[in-house]
């Protein structure tokens, strides 16, 4: 089947909404190439569940699709157009599972050697879009907080390394309830701009005491979620003629409700066990569930405030150790995770940096119980470096 | 598809780096070299009789990217490369990958000089002759003078294609270390169901074997290896990969097959996503590269007349590419995660030359053929000019 042949009929397994959005611009995807339209679709049957600035975002792509003339939608659409797909693709339930769809789309064009062709034409349609429709500048300049090193007692090595050439390191930061004094900035932005999926506070162990306007997300809290699901996934892997495609597909059907996920906001809900289902690590450890969850909050929500606090992960034990007869209980791994984060930390500032506004983001990572924080702001020197004494609340400030 | 692709600035960027960062790494790695880089018109040693030679190819996997390798910022996770291997060796510092980036399919078609488009996850064979193949097949070599050891347990068939003029019969012999563990270990109550899910990329999935994998009984009488003493050993031992060069040690000296191809894995750890496993992935693998060097110049049958290779199967995802999560996955495609090193060195290898020029993926086979006089007639690749 191709787009031409689409009709309604083929979407009342979509949710409501996502269904009335498609139909409403079922003449628009009719004259779209299947690479383009499919991706779309893997998008758009979410609609229910994304956030609001995703639904804008797609209620814009979609009409601003629909207004192009035939000779625009030629030249915006060729590069996807150019792509053979085989018959047998095109013969899928492609509407029906979009996202298993895109899945053999991407073997496909790894083995026909259309990668590359496919990501130009992503690239440039991307571009193009950018230009047509610019991005939402944020109600108010973003600030991402990163908090690393939790149970770390000394590090000698040079923290930092990767944020500190974009900005200004302290290392004499008294750190004296930090953490609360962190979370109070937060909270007080979150209350003083209440725009829903905001203002986010993601931590890596269990929430602290925060704001009710931030949305919150912690590794802890959602450690029932993670059993139930690799409960489900164990006989899901032991069943004959099982592989990863396999498995991605069932993962991808898993939902919040099967899992015991029930906050009353199906939004966050879907966001948090696709962090499971979608993530690759965060299953396993705390600190690799932090970064991959600012970093889909980010791609997602686009948040004006972020605070993302890493903890100590479970130590990934060496071979010997599991070959012992005597297991011994997880372990956890302080510098490991210092390591892992402060990685994390740049990445999360990398992600924030993609979104609109980025000229006047602002970013702050602190060792915690520390003394040692960086600060990258429009108003900070970048590669600079400051000894003296200074306080959390000074920096936040400096954020503006 | 959008959302993942559109990053104006970040692309730029990534296309700043791509252009510069080779000549930021030949530049990195001279200098690293210093006094020893003696150039084109350097010492190259002695000619060895191809009858004699024997090779040696370790895959720095799973995917390791330069700046946790050869660039400045890097340097310091491979102490034994930079200042043990470099000073001795030719390297390469463009080698580009432009098949499908899994691990599996990947080295298939570093194998095989064709770029595989296999299924990465499935239990196949590569599509096309294997260097092992050409190698036995045109000097008629016996089947214990060609060996793969590699760690994962989806590497099963990498030792013969199933093409019709080569395949069974004429591939090497496989010896999977963790799924020898786990059968030496059978008898024992513990689970170690676990040993076998090492693919970092699908973790709770292990493929079922099948193929011309090593069995239990010849560890004893290949190897010369007790189970006990085999799996007394492995409990002294960190990690899937120093398992693997405790294999190969018994090998080089049990066989001492003139083509050995030792795949690596330890680094694909990243796919967990904890860089502080990864970076120490890298640390190990180079420790056990050295390792590995320092076996051939202390066995006999290989001292003097064995060239190494060392190479990344490819790299992995760079940090600004907004389609990717940096070092965690190689899924991109992106050029940063197609370009990798090598380093050669040995019989026949010019000592301290780096050479900018590209080469490709498949050209490894080739240059194999050449140095060992075989023809890789159906491989894509072409002999490296400095090395064959």
């Amino acid at each position: 089947m191709l787009p031409r042949d689409l009709k309604p009929e083929h979407f009342t397994k979509y949710p409501p909404e996502a269904r009335k959005l498609i139909t409403d611009h079922l003449e628009t995807l009719r004259v779209l190439p299947l690479t383009y339209v499919a991706n779309l679709l893997r998008e758009a049957i979410e609609y229910d569940f994304r956030f609001p600035v995703e639904r804008r975002e797609l209620e814009k792509e979609l009409a601003n699709a629909g207004a192009l003339t035939p000779e625009q939608k030629r030249e915006w659409f060729q590069g996807f157009a150019a792509i053979a797909l085989s018959a047998e693709l095109e013969k899928t339930d492609w509407p029906d599972r979009p996202a298993r769809f895109v899945e053999q789309l991407s073997a496909f064009l790894w083995t026909t050697h259309q990668l590359d062709a496919f990501r130009k034409a992503a690239l440039d349609y991307a571009d193009r879009l950018s230009r047509a429709l610019p991005p939402e500048p944020p109600p108010v300049p973003r600030l991402g907080i990163a908090v690393i090193g939790q149970g770390v007692t000394a590090y000698e090595d040079p923290l930092f390394y990767k944020l500190r050439a974009h900005g200004a390191y302290f290392s004499r930061v008294n750190p004296d309830g930090g953490l609360e004094l962190l979370l109070n900035a937060i909270g007080k932005r979150a209350q003083d701009h209440p725009i829903p999926y905001r203002h986010w506070y993601i931590d890596g162990g269990s929430a602290g005491e925060h704001a009710p306007e931030l949305t919150c997300v912690s590794y802890q809290g959602l450690a029932t979620v993670r059993e139930a699901l690799l409960h489900r996934m164990r006989p899901q892997i032991d069943q004959p003629g099982m592989g990863p495609e396999a498995l991605r597909t069932f993962l991808a059907q898993v939902t919040p409700e099967e899992l015991g996920l029930r906050t009353g906001d199906p939004i966050l809900d879907r966001f948090q066990v696709k962090l499971f289902t979608e993530g690759s690590g965060t299953q396993i450890f705390s600190t690799t569930f932090v970064q991959w969850a600012a970093r889909e909050a980010l791609r997602r929500a686009q948040p004006c405030t972020m605070l993302v606090r890493f903890t100590p992960r479970q130590r990934q034990k060496p071979m010997n150790e599991l070959l012992s007869e005597k297991q011994d209980q997880a372990e956890l791994d302080p510098v490991g995770s210092l390591i892992d984060a402060d990685l994390g930390a740049y990445y999360n500032w990398i992600n924030q940096q993609r979104l609109s506004g980025e000229e006047h983001s602002s970013f702050l990572a602190w060792f915690e119980n520390h003394s040692q924080a960086v600060v990258i702001g429009p108003t900070i020197p970048r590669g600079t470096e400051s000894r003296s004494e200074t306080n959390l609340a000074q920096l936040v400030a400096w954020t503006g | 598809m959008m959302r993942l692709l559109n990053s104006g600035p970040a692309r730029n960027l990534r296309r700043q780096i791509a252009s510069s960062r080779r000549d930021f790494l030949g530049s990195a790695v001279r200098l690293t070299l210093g006094s020893t880089l003696l150039g084109p018109c350097g010492l190259a040693r002695a000619a060895v009789f191809t009858k004699r030679r024997k090779i040696v190819v370790i895959t720095f996997g799973g995917g390791a990217r330069d700046q946790e390798t050869f660039a400045p910022e890097g340097q310091i996770n491979i102490p034994h490369l930079l200042r043990e291997l470099l000073p001795q060796s030719t390297f390469f510092t463009q080698v580009v990958n432009r098949g499908i980036l899994g691990h599996y399919v990947a080295t298939a078609s570093l194998a095989t000089g064709v770029y595989e488009t296999i299924n990465n996850f499935a239990s196949l064979p590569p599509e096309h002759p294997t260097v092992f193949e050409y190698f036995r097949k045109d000097l008629k070599r016996p089947a214990s003078d060609a060996w793969v050891v590699a760690p994962s347990n989806g590497f099963n068939r990498i030792g013969e294609s199933d093409h019709r003029s080569y395949g069974r019969g004429f591939g090497a012999q496989v010896i999977l270390p963790k799924h020898l563990l786990t059968a030496a270990l059978a008898s024992e109550h513990t689970d170690y169901s676990h040993l076998l899910r090492d693919n970092y990329e699908t973790p709770f999935y292990a493929p079922e074997l099948g193929g011309n994998e090593f069995e239990l009984e010849q560890l004893e009488n290949i190897l010369k290896l007790s189970v006990d003493d085999f799996k007394a050993h492995a409990r002294t031992l960190s990690s899937p990969d120093e398992l693997s060069v405790y294999i190969v040690r018994q090998l080089m000296q049990q066989e001492a097959p003139s083509l050995l191809w030792v795949t690596m894995h330890d680094i694909d750890i990243a796919h967990a996503g904890a860089y502080s496993l990864y970076v120490e992935g890298i640390r190990r693998t180079d420790r056990l590269c050295a390792e590995v060097w320092n076996l051939i110049q202390s066995e006999p049958e290989y001292a003097g007349k064995t060239t190494l290779f060392i190479l990344p199967d490819f790299g992995r995802d760079s940090d600004e590419d907004a389609g990717g999560n940096g070092f965690q996955h190689h899924r991109t495609g992106d050029s940063l995660s197609r370009t990798t090193w090598m380093m050669a060195l040995g019989a026949g290898v010019r000592e301290g030359v780096v050479i900018d020029h590209l080469v490709d993926s498949t050209d490894l086979v080739p240059t194999l053929g050449a140095m060992l006089s075989f023809s890789p007639s159906l491989a894509q690749g072409k002999p490296i000019p400095e090395l064959a």
